[in-house]
């Protein structure tokens, strides 16, 4: 049986961009990210563990060029999802419902992301630690 | 106040059958994992992976190292509930469909069982 090809509400290609579901696409998002990353700590406990010299390669690849970028974007990620997540927590403790709250949670969550990203990289520059 | 049928609490399950033990276990390991993330994220870039004798010595601690293992399960945990509804609401395509979820199950497992046994071994510091 062929499925007929009807057409799907809402029409995502026609609605306009809205703080709040891009902010929830956005969770989604940054969770499976974060998902496919959580494998990258078990990476790094695993070679850990194994001693220094199967460490060695897990520092060198996470510190060059392109693990550094990674790290980068899955710390940002992380701060998104961690921010956010609390800010779901609220709503699913019923608090925070209203428009205004929305909005106003929504930018605090984006501002304290920016922030505490930058924050993270500054404390790991700081000690030489990336 | 619950807004769950008498009857249904009698029965012991609401309308949404399992999917109440699903949701709790997600909100449950958000809490864990809300609580650890700054103390693992600040270890991470305080310490960073550059020194690897000081990243080893802190398993030495071992309420860092409880600390750790309870992360990475609520971590793991999280990962494969939140992964499960992304595929069961994007991706519509029978066997594929099924294959993904187990494959989410046994290697979201296989992680945390890893980890743990890593971390195991990184606190009795062999």
């Amino acid at each position: 049986m062929s499925a007929q090809k009807r057409p799907l509400s809402p029409h995502l290609q026609i609605y306009s961009k809205q703080i709040t579901s891009v902010m929830s696409i956005l969770h989604r998002i940054t969770g499976v990210i974060l998902a496919v990353g959580s494998l990258g700590l078990l990476w790094v406990l695993v070679t850990l563990s194994l001693g220094e010299q199967t460490f060695s390669a897990t520092q060198a690849c996470l510190s060059s060029g392109l693990g550094r970028l990674a790290l980068l974007a899955f710390s940002a990620c992380l701060m998104y999802h961690f921010f956010n997540g609390i800010r779901h927590l609220f709503w699913d403790a019923g608090k925070g419902f209203a428009i205004p709250d929305v909005y106003r949670s929504g930018y605090t969550v984006i501002a304290l992301t920016v922030l505490s990203t930058a924050g993270i990289w500054w404390l790991a520059l700081q000690g030489g630690a990336a | 106040m619950s807004l769950r049928d008498p009857l249904a609490t009698a029965r012991g399950l609401g309308s949404a059958k399992t999917g109440f033990g699903h949701w709790w276990a997600q909100r449950v390991s958000a809490v864990v994992l809300a609580l650890l993330t700054p103390f693992v994220v600040y270890c991470l870039a305080r310490y960073g992976i550059a020194d690897y004798a000081e990243l080893k010595a802190q398993f030495a601690n071992p309420l860092w190292s409880a600390a750790l293992v309870l992360y990475v399960l609520a971590l793991f945990w999280h990962a494969r509930l939140g992964l499960q509804v992304v595929v069961e609401d994007y991706v519509h395509h029978g066997v594929f469909e099924i294959v993904l979820q187990v494959l989410i199950k046994i290697v979201f497992s296989f992680a945390a069982v890893a980890a743990v046994i890593a971390i195991v071994r990184l606190a009795s510091g062999s």
